[in-house]
């Protein structure tokens, strides 16, 4: 049985903002079944009561003292700009009006 | 005059500190060998010769002024098209950064700067660094100096490329599941994936934050060495950085290149004994454990039995992480915008530019990350890859109650055939197997030529405790005493 | 719309409300979350940007310790557990306002947990509970062209500045409250308003709501007796205390009429306007995005030491409520004239005019007095009304001096509200000093003694009351600016009488 089916795939296509051909969407659907199905050997090991590792540094409280620090210029900031007007990044329409914070 | 680019690191700058040859020189020596042999190799994504040239005339004019110069000063370095280099492009080898040029320096490339250190260009890698042959490229792939239709590793191909055909004595690399490592190996130079956090990422574009690690490549160990000292310690813009100096990775250098391991034990990793590996690459190893053993280490066996299940943890961690990582290139801010016809929503646009921008292996891990961390699948793939990373690291903790360091080959295979493995984008995967367990754990790896298999070069692998970066390189520089030296065909 | 909805009095008699509320502060630190770029507000756009906070490639959060800091303060002020062990984490969504596409917060380990806020309502204590307090970074900010209003909709383009990402941001999350009944929007905004001068006193924030440093959400649901509680909706927008009450009551009217229409209630994110007063539908929660939580791998946990966060607690500030009840102490008030002073938010403002030399009395007469009044004539805040309390303290103190009488006082009080500067300025620059000339006033009384004969002969004969036309006279040509008092007294010497 696959381990992802293609709708699966649309839909993450979807969520990663990748705008997938139906073609490839049939390529990525093969090749992530084969993926998913080998890293799901991970499943086989018995790990309920072992703390799980997000970090390999053993540092805590690493905090910067509240001190300004020099930015960029407007110029600079915009140097990467695609699109830029009056002083501001420009985007095209927005759809989704719905801002999380 | 010997061409001045058969000259490790440490000889250069010898060179320069006593006036025998300017930076200038030395420049533009490695400058004409890139003209000369890199429209074959393809390392290098961009040569900045002004800026290099510059650079030169700086250290030169220093050295004239009698100001001190560093033990680095008017060496030629290539820097992995992955960190950020102030006004110069920045691909990170995929095409939605095809035109982006930073507005800030990653602190590696300020501390080269500093160093007194020339920076040749910027080396071809896969994009992303996601890949172990470097043709993810979206520049086109880089060739391995030894066989220019074989691949030269990944994901810094270019970096260890351009070691291997005398284009730069040094170059830096990343290493997030082996792209220094790997690479080194396939094309008999050194690669070094120091302790996570004793290098710094600002500046570094991120793959997997957890796991991507910058390090120091070179022909020689010692020359590995005196770039990681002038590359590594504590960075205040990285909140992963160890607040602790550069272990002391020189020194230790050249002791091992003493040729004495005595007292030294090293561990062979039971999990990784001939599996998967090719018969050249396990009877290369073999030799190289004798030649170890020769040199006085004790040599045993350790088992480290959750290594088998470092794969799988890597492919859930880190495409998680840099599905994240890769959200913010969507043509807002920086970058590719495709498809901004007035008419297509932000929507749109973004998706068209990252259907666009990003090529087939970011595509899948993107997509990949994105459904291991979806809620629902995140406690069977993300978060058990974290407890199975939390073993790993157990392994390695018993591991080194028994020995100093543990040595494996860094790869599978030595280098393959440009196309060999892209249709099947696993079987790529397990180049990285051995390498990708000290990613997990954060502890350091380098990979030292070993011998040859079939007329390719192999690597041997010493990982090492967190921390412990030298004695690595004390294990690294005695092997590299006593075999080699390795130097492919003339191009 | 046009159906008719139902009365908020029938609605809270057949329904129970259940509020919850999600306020958002920004900090005021020097610096950003994430890096050093200054968190001032105004300035030019994409000014105070680095690339942290734009998210370029490469850049990477170092948190900042103030910040962290503040939470805490914040945590304790309300009550909280302070977490010994917690993380940051990342949650995604793609917007163009959030450089990274994805916002550096909190998820399921927040810095401080399980606390309480005690409130009034109606002179009743609440106990409201906290379920927690995090961090995260705010957004920037997007200008929508080409549409009508500078709404999204419509719009054919947006513009973006990203100052204001990465300012600190703190999430104050209540536990649901239910039990309110229809006092459920009065409790809902009890609660922002004392939160509000909670972090005041902590100076953690400048929390003005109109400004956007402070923020509300409100959940909202209706249950009918004895059954579960409802589907919430949370609704956004809510820009003022005011609106916090209305956006509740407005929610709850809506949801009774949908409910007793036999629909159900969608579980959405709705949009308060401040024109109507009413709420409209956002996105729906059930196709909302899944956020993906997981933990930041590029900031470390923060595990705060046990002696700085009780170093922390030491140095807490008296709170709101305690310090309230100090001053009516203090100022010897009923609970009812402290009430009223609450109400009329003048408690801060009396207590500085005290500080700067005034007794409690005619600090509390000018504030809820002549400043309320054109407070509420002008629909100000009173704070905003335009004069400080050095200026009313520096009135009163005029007053005291003999040098104005209530009504000039008043008269000068209108003037220092316009604007005119201190109130011994425009004493002198409009000469509205009580007149203290002796012979000046001598001269209008010995003048109004001979305009009016009868009367003076009246008060000689003895009815002193008469000497009250006099007076008014003698103030009618000084314009006021005499003693009347003293003008009584001057009158009945020259008339021979005794006061």
């Amino acid at each position: 049985m696959a381990a992802i089916s293609r709708e699966e795939v649309a839909h993450l296509a979807r969520l990663s903002r990748l705008a997938v051909t139906e073609e490839e969407l049939a390529t990525l659907a093969g090749q992530l079944d084969v993926i998913l199905q080998a890293v799901a050997q991970v499943g086989e090991v018995t790990a309920a009561d072992i703390p799980p590792t997000s970090h390999s540094v053993p540092l805590t409280n690493v905090l910067r003292d509240d001190v300004v620090a020099s930015c960029l210029t407007p110029e600079e900031a915009l140097s990467g700009a695609p699109d830029a007007a009056e002083q501001r990044f420009r985007v095209p329409r927005i759809l989704d009006e719905d801002v999380a914070s | 005059m010997t061409d001045l680019t058969s000259f490790s690191a440490a000889e250069l700058a010898g060179l320069v500190a006593r006036g025998e040859s300017s930076a200038v020189e030395v420049t533009q020596a490695h400058l004409d060998r890139i003209s000369a042999v890199d429209d074959r190799v393809h390392a290098f994504l961009h040569v900045d010769t002004e800026g290099a040239l510059a650079a030169a005339r700086d250290v030169d004019s220093r050295r004239a002024a009698g100001e001190p110069l560093g033990p680095l000063a008017g060496v030629p370095v290539a820097v992995k098209d992955v960190l950020t280099t102030k006004g110069v492009p920045t691909t990170a080898g995929s095409k939605i950064l095809a035109d982006w040029r930073p507005p800030y320096d990653s602190t590696i490339v300020r501390r080269l700067r500093a160093a007194g250190t020339v920076m040749l260009g910027k080396t071809n890698m896969d994009e992303f660094a996601m890949g172990s042959s470097t043709e993810y490229s979206a520049f086109g792939p880089t060739h391995n100096p030894w066989d220019l239709s074989r691949i030269p590793g990944g994901s810094g191909g270019g970096s260890s490329a351009a070691l291997a055909a005398y284009e730069t004595p040094l170059s830096i690399g990343s290493d997030t599941g082996g792209s220094i490592r790997q690479p080194g190996a396939v094309t008999g130079t050194v690669g070094v994936k120091p302790t996570y956090g004793g290098t710094s990422r600002y500046g570094l574009v991120a793959f997997s934050s957890s796991l991507d690690t910058p390090g120091p490549c070179a022909r020689t160990v010692l020359d590995a060495a005196l770039l990681h000292e002038a590359i590594g310690g504590h960075d205040p813009l990285d909140s992963t950085s160890i607040p602790a100096p550069v272990p002391d990775v020189a020194a230790a250098a050249r002791l091992g290149a003493s040729g004495d391991l005595t007292g030294v034990r090293l561990g062979v990793v039971r999990e990784f004994a001939g599996e998967g590996a090719e018969p050249g690459v396990l009877a290369a190893f073999r030799a190289a454990v004798e030649t170890l053993t020769k040199l006085g280490a004790e040599v045993v066996e350790v088992s480290c039995p959750h290594f088998q299940y470092a794969l799988p943890a890597y492919y859930l961690i880190a495409p998680s992480e840099c599905s994240s990582n890769l959200a913010r290139f969507d043509g807002v801010r920086f970058g590719l915008r495709v498809g901004d016809d007035g008419v297509r929503s932000l929507e749109e646009v973004m998706s068209a530019t990252r259907e666009a921008g990003f090529g087939p292996e970011v595509k899948r891990r993107v997509m990949l990350g994105t459904y291991a961390l979806s809620s629902g699948y995140y406690d069977a793939y993300y978060g058990q890859a974290q407890k199975v990373r939390t073993l790993i690291s157990r392994d390695f903790t018993t591991a080194f109650e028994q020995v100093d360091a543990l040595i494996s080959p860094t790869t599978p295979f030595v280098a393959f055939p440009v196309g060999a493995r892209t249709a099947d984008p696993y079987q790529m995967y397990l180049a990285d197997l051995f390498t990708i367990p000290s990613n997990l754990y954060g502890g350091p790896g380098i990979s030292v030529p070993c011998g040859l298999a079939d007329g390719l070069p192999v690597g041997l692998q010493v990982m090492a405790p967190t921390m412990a970066d030298d004695r690595m390189y004390r294990v690294a520089a005695a092997l590299e005493s006593a075999v080699g030296p390795f130097t492919p065909p003339a191009l | 719309m046009t159906t008719t909805l139902p009365a908020y009095d029938e609605v809270v008699a057949r329904y129970e409300p259940v509020i919850g509320l999600e306020t958002h502060v920004e900090l005021g630190t020097n610096t950003k979350m994430f890096c050093g770029c200054p968190t001032d507000f105004g300035g030019a756009p994409n000014t105070r940007v680095c690339p942290v906070c734009l998210g370029l490639p490469g850049s990477l959060p170092v948190a900042n310790r103030a910040a962290v800091e503040a939470t805490i303060r914040i945590g304790l002020a309300l009550n909280c557990s302070i977490a010994q062990w917690c993380r940051f984490a990342r949650k995604n969504y793609y917007y163009p306002d959030m450089p990274k596409n994805y916002q550096i917060s909190q998820y399921d380990e927040p810095l401080c947990v399980d606390g309480y806020l005690d409130v009034e309502v109606n002179g009743e204590p609440v106990r409201i509970s906290i379920e927690r307090v995090h961090m995260e970074e705010d957004t920037g900010k997007s200008l929508h062209v080409g549409g009508a209003t500078g709404r999204i909709h419509g719009a054919t383009e947006s513009l973006v500045d990203y100052n204001r990402a990465g300012i600190p941001l703190v999430e104050i999350v209540t536990k649901p409250i239910p039990g309110a009944g229809a006092m459920a929007p009065e409790v809902a905004r009890a609660y922002v308003t004392e939160l509000r001068d909670v972090l005041r006193s902590l100076g953690v924030s400048d929390v003005r709501m109109e400004e956007g440093s402070l923020r509300c959400d409100v959940n909202t649901s209706l249950n009918l007796p004895g059954e579960q509680w409802g589907t919430r909706t949370e609704t956004k927008n809510v820009n003022s205390l005011r609106s916090v009450e209305r956006a509740v009551r407005s929610e709850i009217i809506r949801q009774a009429s949908v409910l007793t229409a036999g629909s159900r209630i969608t579980q959405e994110t709705r949009h308060f306007h401040e024109d109507t007063g009413d709420t409209t539908s956002g996105r729906s929660k059930e196709t909302a995005t899944d956020y993906r939580y997981f933990p930041e791998p590029d900031l470390v946990p923060v595990a705060p030491d046990p002696t700085w966060v009780a170093e922390l607690k030491a140095a807490l500030p008296e709170l709101p409520r305690l310090h309230r009840r100090r001053l009516q102490q203090e100022w010897g008030l009923s609970d009812l004239d402290m009430q009223s002073i609450l109400n009329a938010g003048a408690v801060e403002l009396i207590e500085a005019t005290i500080a700067a030399g005034t007794t409690p009395t005619a600090a509390r007469k000018w504030w809820l007095g002549e400043l309320s009044r054109r407070a509420n004539e002008t629909g100000v805040e009173l704070a905003d009304i335009g004069a400080t309390p050095q200026q009313v303290a520096e009135l009163q103190g005029l007053v005291d001096a003999g040098k104005l009488t209530d009504k000039l006082a008043r008269t000068v009080l209108e003037h220092v509200v316009a604007g005119e500067g201190s109130p011994a300025k425009i004493m002198a620059d409009r000469k509205l000093e009580v007149v203290s000339d002796t012979g000046a006033l001598t001269a209008a009384v010995d003048e109004a003694i001979a305009a009016n004969p009868a009367i003076a002969d009246k008060v000689r004969g003895g009815k002193v009351a008469a000497a009250g036309a006099l007076v008014g006279a003698v103030m009618k040509t000084t314009r006021g600016q005499a003693d009347a008092k003293t003008v009584r007294e001057l009158i009945l010497e020259r008339l021979g009488v005794q006061g």
